[in-house]
């Protein structure tokens, strides 16, 4: 699914057609992957056979052939809903009393999938059917859940019908919510090649149409959670070299050829250019860092954001006091606030959810990058790494040796961002 | 016995001249004003505050840091009452511990304000709820609650006995009262971790952090309780000793003397080296990339906190009984400053990202903080009046003692 035509990439006007530079297609420069692995590996961040659902409608649509980056065709994500039950291994779990549980069988695997067609279809009869009444009802059940990582299995299904329904009301489509948990052997890292951004900010837009984040006018209501910072080159002149300070006592402490330059951490991510890249400036994104050892899980007095076995670091909405305390607590202000009730229109609304990741937020609770839960637990990639369109960015299974984030930090020269606050980010800075 | 302790309590509590019900009514309004802006808060979301993303913490959690020390401050009286068995103090122990109650619920309303959604508080409170070991916030709000609790039993315990005439049992009192003393210290430094532990904020990351809130705490605590001593000496036939007054002058003479003396520490130790990491102690003192909004907060405190500081070291200022509330006023507003805005809203600029904006609070801030603090003054009047009314000998069961026949010691 990736940038719905038109908002994503095509109205930037700032894309790399506007600097006159071809888009640039990353398959090509990773160390030149054997061609048999070309097309499936290149869409699919996973390995096919461990994703299991090869045919459940979201690897099919990614049409094989086109470059990443280029805008595709919308999917129908009303034809092809990515049945949140589909997948035939267990989810892997942190918790070790959940990692006996036996493996569905594939005619359990059959069965669960036709009665959820059936509860769906329930759902959709009840829907036609449900008034304001309904929908308060529903909230009102909401307001009672536990938090997700206790609920049985059958809580979660409860609360995933719960959350269909009054989306689907709400947003006038058919919302499907996943509950899909984490897959065995799978470590999501991510790695940046900061040397090819170009600070075009495709990943910002494409990042708010898929996670449906707020988008409303007035300051409290935008929220865009990757932030594309603008680092000035600097430029030391001749002039300067005599100065310094303190003037006009003969002995200089030091000098005034200070200009900033490169300094991490002290760029401008609101910058308006004509074409990107601009001549004076390097860019540097930055978005949540998915820590191992996470400040903000550590802080929350509820346990609502906690980090998943596979990697990133959730939030479950419904759980959160909005206390804010992990807002504090990261130190790449990656999360962000809900002031007020999310602006989502409802055109613009993505009806592919995950109930840990981009499902409709409510007012006064935190959120924050997930990897787009959503696709990459199918094996699809996060959005941004879909749209850039130079290939900087780079998805995939830290415990795959093969895969490209392995690759990356097997063979470049790689960093992360404020090493020395020991949080262990899995999301790595890399140059060529 | 309780039934009847309660009623006769309520009943004289309600009594009250024109002043107490003026003084009252007024607050009340405030309360009316705080109660609107807090539905507010709670239709519209907290974009009704000056807070954002960048600044998700503005007044509420600076008065809420502030008041946590009031409330530790009562242990100045608790402390050289039962510990040095200082005759003045021990008069007035409960009057302490009234004003630690009152300062923890004003603490909780800020909490409840401060939050996103305070609907769904239970999730903190087990067994429904989940009640994490690993956060700082829920060891503040764990002993928070400890607090409030040793201080009702042990305020109200000693109320009744004065009630009923039948002395505590002091095997189960003192203990409570020893553990108190501790508890009011652990009020404060878990309030203190809960800021000095993030190292995504430089400015709060201090391993002295905790004792300098102890430090403001014992200067701003006292310096209120001493108004509020003043105020009931000058309205009621409660006599307090100029002897308490006097050791509680004394107590925040050197407290203020010590927070002063940490903040300088701080200052050199930043801006001496003015590393990125001193970017918000320099952009709360001078101003960073011409944003300036704190800065006046800043130095108005510093000169609050040095004039008093000086004030309360003349012999001629601190003995007068007249200028003393004003010195007291004019610290405690400096420290209010100082470990409220000054500390609190500092700590988000610049972002831990670099980026540099303000805060500015908006009318729904400052009501809802008006608000919380007539609410807290309210409670405060109530609880004092009442505890005076039973120290005075007005409310006992059997009706009033004549006034010479009181003096019972637990």
């Amino acid at each position: 699914m990736l940038p719905r035509e038109g908002r994503a990439g095509v109205d930037l006007g700032q894309g790399p057609e506007a600097h006159g530079r071809a888009p640039r297609v990353w398959r090509g420069r990773l160390t030149d992957p054997p061609a048999g692995r070309s097309t499936a590996r290149a869409l699919t961040w996973g390995k096919a056979e461990r994703a299991g659902a090869a045919d459940d409608g979201c690897n099919k649509a990614a049409a094989p052939g086109v470059a990443p980056g280029v805008p595709r065709p919308q999917e129908d994500f009303v034809s092809h809903p990515v049945p949140p039950s589909a997948q035939p291994l267990p989810p892997a779990s942190a918790n070790p009393a959940a990692a006996v549980e036996p493996p569905p069988t594939r005619r359990g695997f059959l069965r669960s999938g036709g009665m959820l067609s059936l509860s769906s279809l329930m759902g959709t009869a009840t829907l036609m059917a449900s008034t304001g009444e309904a929908k308060a009802a529903v909230e009102w059940a909401e307001h009672f859940q536990k938090n997700y990582r206790l609920m049985t299995p059958e809580e979660k299904d409860e609360a995933r019908l719960r959350l269909e329904k009054r989306h689907s009301l709400e947003y006038g489509k058919k919302v499907s919510v996943d509950t899909t948990g984490p897959q065995p052997g799978v470590l999501m890292g991510y790695a940046l090649n900061i040397r090819k951004c170009i600070g075009c900010r495709r990943c910002v837009k494409a990042c708010v149409a898929e996670n449906n984040q707020s988008r409303g006018e007035r300051p409290g209501e935008r929220i865009e959670w990757i932030q594309v910072l603008r680092m000035e080159r600097g430029t030391f002149t001749a002039e300067k070299m005599d100065q310094g300070y303190p003037e006009g006592l003969g002995i200089q402490v030091g000098g005034n050829a200070y200009s900033p330059s490169g300094t991490v951490l002290e760029g401008q991510y609101h910058y308006e250019p004509k074409a990107v890249p601009e001549k004076d400036a390097t860019y540097m994104p930055i978005a949540c860092m998915q820590c191992e050892k996470p400040p903000c899980v550590k802080v929350c007095p509820v346990r609502t954001t906690y980090r998943e076995a596979d990697g990133p670091v959730v939030i479950d909405y419904n759980w959160c006091i909005g206390c804010k305390m992990c807002m504090n607590a990261c130190p790449y202000w990656a999360r962000r606030f809900n002031l007020t009730t999310p602006v989502l229109p409802k055109e613009d609304m993505n009806p592919v959810t995950h109930y840990l990741g981009n499902r409709p937020r409510m007012r006064g609770v935190v959120e924050k990058c997930h990897w787009c839960l959503q696709r990459t637990r199918h094996g699809r990639y996060p959005a941004c790494v879909e749209v850039c369109p130079v290939g900087a960015r780079k998805f995939g299974n830290l415990l795959d040796p093969d895969s490209e984030v392995s690759m990356v930090l097997k063979r470049k020269n790689v960093f992360r961002l404020k090493a020395e606050l020991n949080t262990f980010p899995k999301f790595f800075y890399f140059y060529d | 016995m309780l039934m009847r302790f309660a009623s006769d309590y309520v009943r004289y509590v309600l009594k009250g001249g024109r002043t107490y019900y003026a003084w009252m009514a007024t607050l009340g309004v405030l309360i009316l004003g705080m109660l609107y802006v807090y539905w507010l808060q709670n239709t519209e979301g907290l974009i009704v505050t000056g807070m954002t993303s960048q600044i998700h913490d503005g007044l509420y959690l600076a008065n809420l840091v502030f008041l946590v020390g009031v409330a530790a401050g009562a242990v100045t009286i608790v402390f050289p009452a039962y510990v040095y068995h200082h005759e003045g103090m021990h008069k007035v122990t409960v009057l302490g511990e009234m004003l630690a109650i009152s300062a923890v619920i004003m603490v909780m309303m800020f909490v409840f304000a401060h939050m996103g959604r305070p609907d769904r508080l239970w999730h903190m409170v087990p067994p429904l709820g989940i009640y994490s070991f690993s956060s700082m916030l829920g060891w503040d709000v764990l002993v928070l609650n400890g607090y409030l609790f040793l201080n009702a039993i042990v305020g109200f315990w000693y109320l009744y006995s004065l009630y009923t005439g039948r002395p505590v049992n002091r095997k189960i009192f003192m203990p409570l009262v020893y553990v108190s003393i501790v508890w009011a210290l652990s009020i404060h430094t878990v309030t203190a971790f809960l800021l000095a532990t993030n190292p995504s904020r430089p400015m709060w990351f201090h391993s002295m952090m905790p004792i300098r809130f102890i430090a403001t705490a014992f200067a701003a605590g006292p310096a209120l309780i001493i108004i509020a001593f003043l105020v009931i000496r000058r309205n009621t036939k409660f006599w307090i000793d100029d002897s308490a007054i006097k050791l509680l002058t004394t107590i925040v003479t050197w407290c203020l003397g010590i927070a002063l003396f940490l903040t300088l520490s701080e200052i050199v130790v930043e801006l001496y080296a003015r590393t990125e990491h001193a970017n918000g102690l320099y952009y709360l003192m001078f101003g960073l990339h011409g944003l300036t909004a704190l800065v006046p907060w800043f130095w108005g405190a510093v000169v609050l906190m040095v004039a008093s500081f000086v004030l309360l070291l003349m012999p001629a200022v601190r003995n007068d009984m007249t200028k003393l509330p004003i010195v007291c006023a004019m610290a405690f507003a400096g420290i209010w400053v100082e470990k409220g805005m000054g500390l609190v809203v500092p700590g988000f600029i610049p972002s831990p990202i670099g980026e540099v904006t303000e805060y500015h609070p908006t009318f729904v801030e400052w009501l809802m903080t008006l608000g919380i603090w007539a609410f807290g003054f309210f409670i405060l009047t109530v609880l004092l009046k009442g505890a005076i009314g039973i120290l005075l000998g007005d409310i006992r069961a059997g009706g009033p003692v004549p006034a010479a026949a009181q003096e019972v010691t637990p």
